[in-house]
């Protein structure tokens, strides 16, 4: 993975810059020191590292205005970071960057039950939403894996998703209104409590685009009142097809499940070695999970029980109380960690159509086969969204880049299915130069265009989304323009 | 006026149009601006429907009735409930798909299942300049780029002219009924709307029409007679009424197309606002305006007299007001605040650089 040789200009002038942003924040918001800069020279996905010129932990929108205000005078690029959690190098810095973090910015500003809206600053964690409201029977319903650590800021960054959003969409879905800086410096108010855009659809493009339009330093989400109830299922499958079928059949059926997981035998017996969730022995496991009233459950389950047995299963497991129902989730909520103790691995994320996973899950064991690396597959089955972990060792040399290799087969296969490089990880540096695999020159030049608009001189995080080559015109005029 | 039949002649008659096009799809949303007719109907028919993956992909001069026809079929539907305008402004035609996510036209059903926006999972599309683009594609979760397809759902054509929508649909439910509460005046109303949508019940529609409000349950035949019951509970000292089965759909058909507003004389606006802005909003109308109150308190429907500027008459809120059949005073679109309406300028001047799809309509 290349990135773009940092601004030999910027370097030089980094005393003054640092000297610009002291005189605008408090004196432990600004960390320049080269040590100190190591704690941000990476996120989640840690094989690439580069600490940057500076970071700044700004405790207001204003202080944000202010320091774009000076990076954009300065011609210095910008990386936005919420947590650092992002699996795609989303947060991953230049040599010439100044990251701005938002984790100081984490209060909540007001709870409007009335309206079922929560305004807060995007440092706030996303787990800590809920937090705020689950006490009068409310949640956020955008749910990542990662909920505990990661921030609002990148869920919007990412758009991300999570084990339930079969049912409740991800987070363009529960957004309603953002606080955003331009690098210019200006501040933006966008959507609010109202439900649909007065204009052009602003928060769409600004969810998900990676940091490269602005920063968002506040947002309204939508809160969603808890169900009456939830219980999950387990199926054991003798086969990925067999289980691939029946995640179909449920949902032609009419019942819409909260969630739909799926995970194969490799990814079984790791978690099985690592928690002892006590899951069959079998070769793919579906966890469903349905909502409601008992009544209700009780019904969708009936309708679900019917489907799965039509398919043979190994075992068909129902939750009688809370803790069978933690027991059936404790494998999957545990398979990522499992995987960490097998070694380094590789987390892909590619999206495709339900239809396609028996074919897909089959290609992906060849090419595990054919480049000598292990994969194991936890993914979100009811959306087609694949979580691939290709295991590696680190240490062992060419393993990382024939695990990056294997990842692209993967992807590209995805694409090829109807499918797309990236469910709910995002692009970033780790996408960014198979994007041409998805899409035609003109497709990426629409999605330019719009950078442009936002961010006319491509300073904020300005190396990700798009191949180098593709960028690099626009990248380049802004060298010129420095 | 121009109708080309497929995705590649509809760049060519974009790329070498001389002045303004009027883009169209069944024309009945009175939304196209000013020029030569653009047609998309030539372009049409289902594409892709996976029942057993929730999608469907149509281009988009499909009429609308043949993607319900087809999802009816598989007891699937469009979860977001499109409106018809067609009663509502007295216009003829076939409403097609492209229509209704250009102008991201979206029924009772959004405060529960989303808009047209939510659930629209990619676009092609012809810009300004003739060229085509893709975005998005049909499963449900894409975050590979930067989300221009719901960036078109809503822009009404100004950024390019759609050829093909994917679309992710929904189980239909099996059946539904409707809790009425006798003679509540709006404030009472919004308080009565809110509750329910703040209730684990999944209430699908809230609705309020001058007197009367509407409460949507939909599911399994047991769980809706259940919820009915608990709905209806949550409001003791209110008479509740329930209507069932094709009585409840007849009645939310009409809240859909804001029936009651349709037929009479004068100017129809659409106030899309914070539901617990209501009451004041509704009090704020002018004396003899016909509301309808939609979406638990966000969506309001007003007929008012011709002319009336309701903008300035209900001074600044949170939201906006869209003057949906009428000459009225100014745009028909609510202004943005300035520094967004720079944004928006400069958008459309990359997507179309000759500011020739349906001017002036996005302001
Ligand atoms: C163990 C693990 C499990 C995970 N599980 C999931 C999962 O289930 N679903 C899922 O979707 N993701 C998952 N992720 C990925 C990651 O957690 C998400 O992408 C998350 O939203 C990132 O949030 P963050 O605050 O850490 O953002 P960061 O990593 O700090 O940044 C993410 C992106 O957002 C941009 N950004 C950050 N702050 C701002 C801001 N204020 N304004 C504008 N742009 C900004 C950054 O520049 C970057 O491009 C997982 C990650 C890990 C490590």
């Amino acid at each position: 993975m290349q990135m773009p040789l940092p601004d030999a200009g910027v370097l030089s002038r980094k005393a003054r810059i640092v000297a610009r942003l002291s005189s605008v924040l408090s004196k432990d918001a600004v960390i320049h020191d080269e040590a100190e800069t190591r704690a941000y020279e990476c996120d989640g996905l840690t094989a690439y590292r580069c600490p940057p010129l500076a970071v700044v932990l700004p405790s207001s929108t204003e202080e944000v205005a202010a320091v774009l205000r000076i990076c954009h005078d300065e011609g210095v690029p910008v990386v936005p970071r919420g947590s650092g959690t992002s699996l795609a190098g989303g947060a991953l810095p230049t040599a010439d960057s100044v990251v701005i973090g938002v984790a100081r910015m984490n209060e909540v500003i007001e709870t409007d039950y009335e309206n079922r809206t929560i305004r807060v600053q995007t440092g706030r964690t996303n787990l800590s939403v809920t937090g705020a409201v689950e006490a009068d029977g409310f949640f956020y319903a955008p749910d990542p894996s990662s909920q505990l650590a990661c921030a609002i800021a990148g869920n919007i960054g990412m758009n991300s998703g999570g084990a339930h959003c079969l049912k409740y969409g991800v987070t363009t879905n529960n957004l309603l209104g953002v606080t955003l800086v331009l690098m210019d410096g200006t501040v933006i108010e966008i959507g609010g409590a109202h439900m649909d855009a007065g204009g052009y659809d602003w928060l769409a493009v600004i969810c998900g685009s990676e940091g490269q339009l602005g920063i968002v330093t506040e947002a309204v989400l939508r809160l969603v009142p808890k169900p009456e109830g939830v219980r999950p299922v387990l199926i054991g499958y003798r086969s990925d097809e067999v289980a691939g079928a029946c995640v179909s059949d449920i949902i032609r059926a009419g019942v819409l499940p909260v969630a739909i997981e799926f995970m194969d035998r490799p990814c079984i017996r790791a978690t099985e070695d690592y928690c002892k969730a006590g899951y069959p022995d079998c070769e793919a496991l579906l966890i469903v999970e349905v909502e409601g009233s008992p009544e209700e459950i009780d019904a969708q389950l009936a309708v679900i029980r019917r489907i799965a047995e039509r398919h043979d299963p190994v075992e068909f497991r129902e939750a009688k109380d809370a803790d069978e129902a933690a027991r059936i989730w404790l494998g999957r909520k545990s398979a990522f960690g499992a995987m960490g103790q097998m070694g380094d691995y590789m987390c892909l994320d590619g999206t495709i159509p339900v239809s396609e996973l028996p074919f897909v899950l089959k290609r992906i064991g060849e090419l595990s086969k054919e480049f000598g690396l292990d994969v194991a597959n936890v993914f979100h089955a009811g959306d087609g969204n694949m979580h691939p972990l290709i295991l590696f060792d680190a240490n062992k040399p060419g393993d990382l880049e024939t695990c990056e290799e294997l990842g692209a087969e993967i992807l590209k296969l995805c694409v090829e299915v109807g499918g797309c490089l990236t469910g709910e990880h995002g692009v970033g540096v780790e996408k960014r130069d198979l994007m041409d695999v998805q899409f035609a020159p003109a497709d990426l030049e629409a999605q330019m265009r719009v950078k442009d608009v936002f961010d006319p001189a491509w300073l904020l995080n300005p190396a990700k989304v798009f191949p180098l080559l593709v960028s690099a015109s626009r990248r380049e005029r802004l060298g010129l323009a420095a | 006026m121009l109708r080309p039949s497929n995705e590649g002649e509809l760049a060519e008659a974009v790329a070498s149009a001389s002045g303004p096009l009027s883009v169209r799809g069944g024309g009945t949303r009175g939304m196209a601006g000013d020029g030569d007719a653009l047609s998309v109907a030539g372009l049409s028919g289902i594409t892709l429907y996976e029942p057993g993956a929730l999608t469907l992909v149509a281009r988009s001069g499909t009429p609308v009735t043949e993607i319900e026809a087809a999802l009816a079929a598989e007891n699937q539907m469009l979860a977001f409930e499109p409106m018809d305008h067609r009663p509502l402004l007295g216009t003829k035609g076939e409403p097609t798909i492209g229509g209704v996510v250009a102008a991201n036209v979206s029924g009772p059903r959004r405060v529960q299942a989303g808009a047209a926006r939510d659930v629209l999972l990619g676009v092609r599309f012809v810009d300004g300049r003739g060229t085509v683009v893709k975005n998005g594609g049909r499963v449900m979760k894409n975050v590979t780029g930067y989300d221009l397809a719901r960036l078109m759902c809503g822009a009404r054509g100004t950024l390019g002219v759609l050829t093909e929508v994917s679309l992710k649909v929904l189980p239909r439910p099996e059946t539904q009924a409707t809790v009425v509460l006798g003679g509540l005046e709006i404030a009472d109303a919004a308080s009565a709307m809110a509750a329910a949508l703040a209730s684990p019940f999944s209430v699908s529609g809230a609705a309020w029409t001058g007197g009367d409000v509407f409460l949507r349950i939909e599911g399994m035949a047991a769980s809706v007679a259940y919820r009915e019951g608990r709905v209806a509970g949550l409001f003791p000292k209110v008479e509740a009424r329930i209507l069932r089965g094709e009585k409840s759909a007849a009645l939310w058909r009409g809240i859909r197309d804001a029936e009651a507003l349709a037929g009479a004389p004068g100017d129809v606006w659409r106030i899309s606002a914070k539901a617990s802005e209501a009451p004041r909003l509704v009090k704020g109308l002018p004396g003899g305006a016909k509301v309808l109150v939609d979406w638990g308190g966000g969506l309001i429907w007003a007929l008012v007299s011709e002319g009336t500027d309701l903008r300035r008459t209900l001074g600044a809120f949170d939201g906006h007001a869209t003057l949906v059949r009428g000459e009225g005073h100014g745009p028909r679109m609510h202004p943005e605040a300035a520094p967004l309406a720079a944004l928006a300028k400069r958008l459309r001047a990359e997507f179309d650089p000759r500011g020739i799809l349906n001017p002036g309509v996005m302001g």
